[in-house]
């Protein structure tokens, strides 16, 4: 330990300024670290005010006069009026993600983690403590955790509908895996709940997480060791050709042109706008109604893409599938076979089902009921005429109806009268639920499929399955993903992040019309009109990260004969 | 030797200011100590009251620099030299004249100083864009120019012919001010401020005494002096002068290597014999550096006297003049000129299209193409077939000549087709051309090669700063000028050197475009190259760099108050628009029928305003305005209220993103070595070298997943470095630590 006086010595010649600080390795460890950020204060001040430099620049070999001095002033007249809240906004954003495995078989808990400046307080606004009755009630609704202390509460969105039950666990910077505010928010395990309490997230304001990014964020901020470090950079180029897949990917995938689409839009606006900003005297004057007309065509694509994003849709509920059909054409056979359980009871007794009964399954992430019906047949029973009336209701309520037909009877009279009431039910109802017929026992009588064609009309799709040996499945399956419109989203987790991601694009961009909209309404000039279409141009392209002012620049001199 | 001669260097600079007994008796006796010991007192004391001081006492002459060796003493020494007397070179000049560097301005013709115009009767400087100063974007550099303790604002204001503001119905931060000035009298009053001379102003007499340590000789410079260090050591010149400084600005502006092409002729952009600044490209190249080749034409001049404007539709000036001055003294009011407009006829596209083999586009013998923004009138008729007509502008040279210049016209057919070209246009049937137009190519410095402080990569202290950098205009020319006059002036004095974010302005919105973005056409500012338009406005200019002017010593007292009066006045304004209230009342009424907005009772008057069509005017007619109040003040009330939510939140985006992209990058990366970066960035990083992480971010090929590699890679060494000082540091200790325990003391201490 006698090394400690000649120690606290180097210390204090160094910080000069600072009271000997007390003395362990630590400190110096510290004050390294922290170089930088002394650095960065120095360059804030000009040199002349040598308050910042009262330590001797011969002492930090970087300061040599050829150092520059990085002057970002502020307005004096803003900062005179208000001078406060500019420490709130760190260094990153606040990002998002599932972190638990998705796209196997779900687990019993799954976890959204948040990391970044303004992670408690996007929780706070997604999150309702389920409060103790004496607990004083903090009124103001700012969320304030206790750092490493968890809460039981719900999960809402946006419309204040109850999406999970989840714990919180806070744990606020530095004592955390990123050295940030990081939130974890353990939902139930299954898809459904992450992806929806993770979006309650993202229209709170965070970021989709990059792959990757804790982790790359905890490597930044001093967390992870520097053989950590490699492994990072892995990610990170695992990053590139994910994205590179992600754009290949895209070019098929209708989100992604209608992204492009719209972006082109945003662009073409604002190439307008802008050529009259610059070279007002040359251009002819804007028609101020057919902007508008454009921004409000432009917005209803992007509500229309999120409202009919069906994956959207069906994240929220699922989807339901109506299994109907007469009585004993393997209705409750099918059901098991896919739902692979023993759900329902299955007889060679005609009208065994007397109820509806339900069965999950995930068919490409997107959770599925099935409910299995009553066969549909005039009865004198009791019992089954109320399972009948059941089975037609709930063919009027389902997403899709698979109407179930045996192979062994072919198309009998039956079958007919039952899909005329099943159609005359939708038109009364103005509804247009997809169906889809399923041949089953194809087992039992391999019979032409030419045969089928000419019912095949009023379905969208046909399929020959075998519910004992599970035959056709997988092609039903397939034929549901096509009818919703999924079809283009193979199995798996990846494909569906990018859709994710451009999810998050389209909201930003819906957020910045809206505010766009505000602005037209409050009749404020058209320059401010382009920093909210600037805004959703780059909500937009954010994956290429293209620059927008030479991009405007060019279209304003390839478009428009102006320059004297 | 360097630290020896910095130290004189202090000292002298300092004794010419603060000329005080104090001074010396902290500069005096401690030689080797100085820099340390000076840092003290007396810089603190030049920080409040340099301008003070230099105002009162830098009567005394410059050769009071007493306590240098002898050498210092001859006038060829200088501490910043200045090559190129236009807008960039008069900005320079005088801004490190005033920082109290001794300044040398070497000009090619004295009485040619900030010359706007032409390579035919001029060659120091080749303008050959129109005596306009201002208009959108290029009026925010005037501006901020102006707020740091520049020049072009004041003269421009002095000088103008017309003034217009234009996008008046647009918001506040694209308004824009244009002024028509008199190309003559905006020479010799620039001229004037440079010698040194009074500048004659209606409300009083201001002598600009800043400027005695800024001298003026004709030269022209044909080469650099390099120090052992690659830093430059002074300029050489053709008669074989040599001037020593450690700083150099070279802002020679179109000069090196000119062409100037009329139809298929061509000729040298000099007279006979000053080829031999062409000897400055070469040396240039000599020395290591790029070039590449940009061109840019002018339209043809057109006898006043002969052009008939019964039939032209006159644009007339601004009734209430704007002023790009802050500073309320130069805001002198004269009898405007009128401009004209006229447009092409069928004729006019006939006569083009029949001889379009004559230009040099179409018929093939020029591939550089010009800039984007300024078209020749065959280009527009070739490209835009549909239209048929484009706006010709007439606009007045000067008060006393009788230059007219056709604006929208230039062209490169031949001149014997200029003149029946120009009798196509109604108004100028019977014409008579007093100078034709051309093209002009001319060597200039991808600024790639720059710091964003425009000191040179290459040579320590060689700054590049104007046309020579690839800009075009006089704003631009002006906004790099005095950038490069203060960091030259700062080197010299061995200071850091100041670079301004691109947040923070358009001048550095400018320079960081310079010398991060590949070139296409000389550059022109345009506002749609700046992000943050609506932060960076004329209004606030002031208040965005005028304390930094301050700070750095280019503002002094008197205009230092007359800002801070004003932001005084306009936050109190502000204040009592919070406080005062009206219920109902003509204010009221009149504010509902403009906004269609119903007024509730007891509205602030601030509430008021934030209603749309609603101005301070409307206030002022009902007698609730603050009469103390000049109109500039009013406007930046009203946009501070108007325009709040937007301005905060636009600010706060910004700060998000200065936190990130601030981070600097070290000077000396190896960006080859990083194989996570894509091939193509590491090119393009090595080449431009960024010294933040969003400069980086702007290079053109680099993406996103490139950025986040680097800082990957930066961090990485960051720790390795700081593992390495760690052993550095705990080796050292016990290498003390034994000594003390063994050695005797005494020999530590002599060591």
């Amino acid at each position: 330990m006698a090394l400690l006086p000649s120690l606290r010595s180097v210390i204090t010649h160094q910080l000069h300024h600072r009271p000997p600080p007390p003395p362990p390795l630590l400190s110096i460890a510290s004050f390294l670290f922290h170089k930088p950020k002394l650095r960065r204060t120095t360059c804030k001040n000009l040199s002349f005010s040598f308050s910042s430099s009262s330590k001797p620049i011969t002492l930090n070999p970087l300061a040599t006069p050829k150092d520059n001095t990085l002057v970002f002033k502020k307005d004096e007249r803003l900062v005179a009026d208000n001078g406060e809240s500019e420490e709130k906004a760190g260094t990153f954003s606040t990002i998002a993600a599932i972190v638990t495995s998705i796209g196997g078989p779900p687990g019993a808990v799954g976890i959204v983690r948040l990391s970044g400046p303004m992670a408690v307080d996007i929780v706070g606004r997604v999150f309702k403590p389920v409060k103790k009755k004496k607990k004083k009630s903090s009124g103001s609704g700012s969320w304030r955790p206790t750092s490493h202390v968890v809460e039981y509460g719900v999960v809402l969105d946006r419309h204040g509908n109850v999406v999970d039950e989840v714990l919180a666990v806070p744990m606020l910077a530095p004592r955390s895996y990123t050295r940030e505010d990081v939130v974890e928010l353990q939902c139930h395990g299954s898809e459904v709940c992450l992806r929806r309490v993770l979006r309650a997230c993202l229209e709170a304001g965070a970021t989709f997480a990059q792959p990757g990014e804790f982790t790359l964020r905890a490597f930044l901020n001093g967390r992870l060791d520097l053989s950590q470090a490699e492994n990072v950079e892995k990610l990170i180029s695992a990053k590139s050709v994910a994205a590179a897949d992600a754009a290949l990917a895209g070019i098929q995938g209708g989100f992604s042109s209608l992204v492009t689409s719209v972006r082109a839009k945003c662009i073409e606006l604002l190439t307008e706008i802008e050529a009259r900003l610059d070279f007002d005297d040359e251009m002819p004057p804007l028609n101020l109604n057919l902007v508008m007309d454009k921004i409000h065509a432009m917005s209803q694509d992007v509500e229309n893409a999120l409202e009919t994003a069906n994956y959207d849709k069906l994240l929220q509920s699922g989807l339901q599938i109506a299994i109907v059909g007469r009585p004993n054409v393997g209705k409750s056979s099918l059901l098991n076979a896919w739902s692979k359980s023993e759900r329902a009871i299955v007889t060679e007794i005609a009208g065994t089902t007397r109820d509806v009964i339900e069965a999950s399954v995930t068919v490409c992430g997107v959770p599925v009921t099935l409910l299995d019906t009553a066969g549909i047949r005039k009865t004198d029973d009791i019992v089954e005429k109320i399972g009948v009336e059941r089975s037609e209701a709930v063919a009027l309520g389902a997403d899709v109806i698979i109407m179930t037909v045996s192979a062994v009877d072919g198309w009998t009279s039956e079958d007919s009268e039952l899909l005329n009431r099943i159609q005359s039910n939708k038109k009364s109802t103005e509804s247009s639920t997809p169906m889809i017929l399923v041949i089953n026992k194809i087992d039992c009588a391999p019979s032409a499929s030419n045969e089928w064609n000419k019912v095949g009309n009023s379905f969208n799709e046909h399929v020959f399955t075998c519910a004992v040996t599970g035959q056709g499945i997988q092609d039903l399956e397939t034929a549901i993903m096509e009818i919703v419109g999924l079809h283009q989203i193979p199995a798996g987790g990846r494909r569906w992040a990018v859709n994710q991601r451009q999810c998050e694009q389209l909201m930003r961009t819906k957020e910045a019309l809206v505010r766009l909209k505000s602005s037209i309404e409050e009749e404020l000039p058209l320059d401010f009109w382009t920093i909210d279409l600037r805004d959703a141009a780059l909500a937009l392209g954010q994956i290429s990260g293209e620059d927008i002012s030479e991009e405007v620049l060019s279209n304003i001199f390839g478009k428009f004969c102006i320059g004297k | 030797m360097a630290t020896h001669n910095l130290n004189i260097n202090i000292s002298g600079r300092l004794t010419r200011h603060f000329f005080t007994p104090l001074l010396f008796i902290w500069a005096a006796p401690t030689r080797a100590g100085t820099r340390t010991r000076t840092r003290v007192l007396p810089i603190r004391c030049y920080l409040r009251r340099a301008s003070n001081f230099s105002r009162r006492f830098s009567v005394v002459p410059s050769a009071a620099s007493a306590s240098g060796s002898p050498e210092w003493n001859i006038d060829e020494r200088f501490d910043v030299i200045v090559v190129g007397g236009g807008h960039a070179g008069c900005e320079a000049a005088l801004a490190s004249a005033r920082l109290g560097a001794k300044t040398l301005l070497l000009t090619l013709n004295i009485d040619k100083i900030a010359w706007q115009k032409d390579v035919f009767i001029e060659k120091s400087y080749v303008q050959p864009c129109n005596p306009a100063v201002g208009g959108p974007a290029k009026s925010q550099l005037v501006h901020e120019v102006d707020a740091l303790g520049g020049e072009i604002g004041k003269v421009a204001d002095m000088c103008y012919l017309q003034k217009r503001v234009l996008n008046t119905s647009r918001g506040p931060a694209v308004w824009a001010l244009r002024a028509q000035t008199d190309k003559r009298e905006y020479a010799m009053r620039m001229k004037n401020i440079v010698e040194r001379q009074w500048h004659f102003i209606m409300v009083r007499l201001v002598k600009d005494m800043s400027t005695a340590n800024l001298c003026i000789r004709e030269a022209m410079v044909t080469d650099i002096l390099l120090g052992k260090n690659d830093n430059v050591e002074g300029v050489c010149t053709f008669f074989g002068m040599n001037f020593y400084a450690p700083s150099v600005v070279l802002t020679t502006g179109t000069f090196m290597s000119g062409k100037i092409w009329v139809g298929r002729t061509s000729m040298p952009a000099g007279r006979a014999g000053e080829s031999a600044s062409h000897g400055l490209t070469e040396n240039l190249q000599r020395l290591g550096f790029e070039t590449d080749r940009l061109k840019t034409g002018t339209p043809s001049r057109v006898d006043l006297r002969t052009v008939d404007f019964s039939g032209l539709e006159p644009q007339h000036g601004d009734e209430e003049v704007s002023w790009f001055s802050f500073d309320p003294d130069f805001h002198i009011e004269r009898e405007q000129m009128c401009c004209y407009l006229t447009r092409t006829t069928k004729r006019t596209h006939q006569l083009i299209k029949d001889n379009l083999h004559e230009t040099p586009t179409y018929g093939g013998w020029v591939e550089a193409k010009g800039p984007r923004y300024c078209p020749a009138i065959e280009d527009k008729i070739v490209r835009f077939q549909d239209k048929e007509s484009h706006q010709i502008f007439l606009e007045p040279e000067g008060r006393n000549v009788p230059e007219l210049y056709v604006q929208g016209f230039s062209t490169g057919l031949p001149e014997r087709l200029q003149l029946p070209l120009l009798r196509t246009l109604p108004g100028l049937e019977n014409c008579s051309m007093l100078r034709p137009a051309y093209a002009v190519e001319y060597d200039y410095l991808p600024a790639h090669q720059c710091y964003r402080s425009l000191m040179t990569k290459k040579v320590e202290g060689l700054f590049f700063s104007g046309q020579i950098n690839g800009t075009t205009g006089y704003e631009e020319a002006a906004a790099q000028g005095i950038i490069s006059g203060i960091n030259a002036a700062r080197h010299s004095d061995g200071k850091s050197l100041i670079v301004l974010e691109r947040e923070s302005s358009y001048v550095g919105t400018l320079i960081d475009d310079l010398v991060t973005k590949d070139l296409r056409e000389p550059y022109r500012m345009l506002t749609s190259r700046s992000e943050h338009r609506l932060l960076l406005r004329s209004d606030n200019a002031d208040s965005r760099l005028t304390p930094l002017g301050r700070e750095l010593g280019l503002i002094d007292d008197r205009r230092w108050k007359v800002y801070q009066d004003k932001l005084a006045r306009v936050s109190e304004e502000k204040r009592r628009l919070k406080t005062v209230r009206i219920s109902g009342g003509d204010l009221a009424a009149d504010v509902t029928r403009l906004s269609g907005q119903p007024v509730k009772d007891s509205s602030t008057l601030e509430s008021l305003l934030k209603k749309p069509h609603i101005q301070y005017e409307i206030l002022d007619k009902h007698g609730f305005g603050n009469g103390l109040l000049s109109r500039a003040e009013k406007q930046c009330v009203e946009i501070d209220i108007k325009y709040e939510g937007f301005i905060v939140r636009q600010q706060s985006q910004l700060q998000q993103m200065v936190h990130q992209q601030h981070r600097p990058l070290p000077p000396d990366l190896d960006y080859y070595a990083m194989t996570t970066l894509s091939l193509e960035s590491r090119e393009k990083l090595s080449k431009v070298r960024p010294q933040t992480i969003g400069q980086a971010s702007r290079v053109g090929g680099v993406s996103p997943a490139d950025i986040t590699a680097l800082l990957i890679i930066l961090e990485a060494n960051r720790r390795k470095a700081q593992e390495q000082m760690r052993h550095q540091v705990l080796a050292s200790v016990r290498a003390d630590s034994n000594q003390q325990s063994e050695g005797p003391l005494t020999e530590t201490i002599s060591s």
